[in-house]
């Protein structure tokens, strides 16, 4: 086993430690913890034994497994992207519903006298 | 007919005064939009008259233009005009914006585009000096080449995106009606509540028209103007805006 085999492995039964440890405190739903545990115990199997993804690979039609791997990261890191940009311009939105709430409480009295 | 006008302004302290000078003779009321400034525009623009909403933080023009809408619509507002606090609209032009109301439309645009304005009254070609500040003068001049290619593509990108085609769709001189003001949802923070402004007329089915308005650039405007960056920034906004609305 290589080094990099034996790092990837313990930062899966590392993550999956915090996973079960946030569910514990109420962070996320059940399936969400589902969700995580599958994904690292799949980045562990791959690691582990990664002809596991030339099979896959031809299926989708893809070379070789690692090439998949690679392209599917890059199409989840995309995704990600996109919905962290949603949820930003979703928090901007909400800023500045306060910010406007609160100006035009504060002009109220000056409403009123004119 | 209760006309008020909404100025959002950022950092105006040089140019507010005039602007309101100009603007109140022909408007009930001017609401004055204080987007966080850290200047004396709040408190100039106090002085001289208007109502001030003031953002505690900076928002962008689409938050200021929302604050105006809604302080707008508790003042009972039956038209409400939008102008920039830089000195680049002519208020003496409201009276043509009205008239288009008083015709039926729900949205006035002031295009820069449209109309044959000779240079001695800031059409295209125009070199004029009339608007002053603190007893100096700012050079105007008219529409420079590279505000004219991204203004097109201004126009392009509302017209791919929200299916509406207008001359000048960046143009901040605007008029609506309290109808139209009770329809649109701004949902933009900042420079793209322009073409916002024209998908939400489209998705409201309002009657929108456009009517000529000179294109004063001064130097002092155009030092504010929008970087390629920015209009960059607000291209990606808008496509998300058409996705996710």
């Amino acid at each position: 086993m290589t080094l990099i085999q034996i790092l990837i492995i313990a930062f899966a039964i590392f993550a999956l430690t915090r996973a079960v440890r946030q569910f514990k405190k109420g962070s996320f739903s059940i399936a969400w913890l589902i969700f995580w545990i599958l994904f690292w115990a799949c980045a562990a199997v791959v690691a582990f034994l990664p002809q596991t993804t030339d099979v896959v690979a031809r299926l989708v039609g893809v070379g070789r497994g690692a090439d998949m791997i690679v392209y599917l990261s890059l199409i989840a890191l995309f995704y990600l992207v996109f919905r962290i940009y949603v949820k930003i311009e979703q928090v901007e939105g909400e800023i500045t519903r306060l910010v406007r709430g609160r100006a035009l409480d504060d002009a109220q009295d000056e409403f009123t006298k004119k | 007919m209760k006309v008020i006008a909404i100025i959002p302004a950022y950092n105006e302290e040089k140019t507010i005064t005039e602007v309101l000078k100009k603007a109140s003779g022909f408007v009930s009321k001017v609401i004055v939009v204080d987007d966080g400034s850290l200047d004396r525009t709040a408190r100039i623009a106090r002085a001289n008259g208007a109502l001030v909403v003031s953002h505690s933080i900076n928002r962008g023009l689409g938050a200021a233009i929302g604050t105006g809408f809604e302080a707008a619509k508790r003042f009972g507002a039956d038209v409400v005009i939008t102008l920039d606090a830089d000195g680049q609209h002519d208020p003496s032009e409201i009276p043509s914006f009205l008239k288009a109301i008083e015709s039926g439309a729900d949205v006035v645009i002031g295009s820069r585009m449209i109309g044959n304005l000779p240079p001695s009254q800031g059409g295209i070609k125009g070199g004029c000096l009339d608007w002053c500040y603190d007893g100096g003068c700012l050079h105007v001049t008219g529409m420079p080449f590279h505000r004219r290619i991204a203004q097109l593509l201004g126009n392009l990108v509302t017209l791919i995106l929200f299916g509406v085609w207008v001359t000048d769709s960046q143009s901040g001189f605007r008029a609506f009606t309290s109808y139209a003001l009770s329809k649109i949802e701004i949902k933009t923070n900042r420079m793209e509540v322009s073409s916002e402004l024209i998908a939400e007329a489209r998705r409201n089915r309002l009657k929108l028209v456009e009517v000529p308005i000179k294109a004063i650039y001064t130097d002092y405007s155009l030092a504010k103007g929008q970087s390629f960056i920015v209009g960059l920034k607000t291209l990606i906004k808008l496509i998300l805006r058409r996705i996710t609305q």
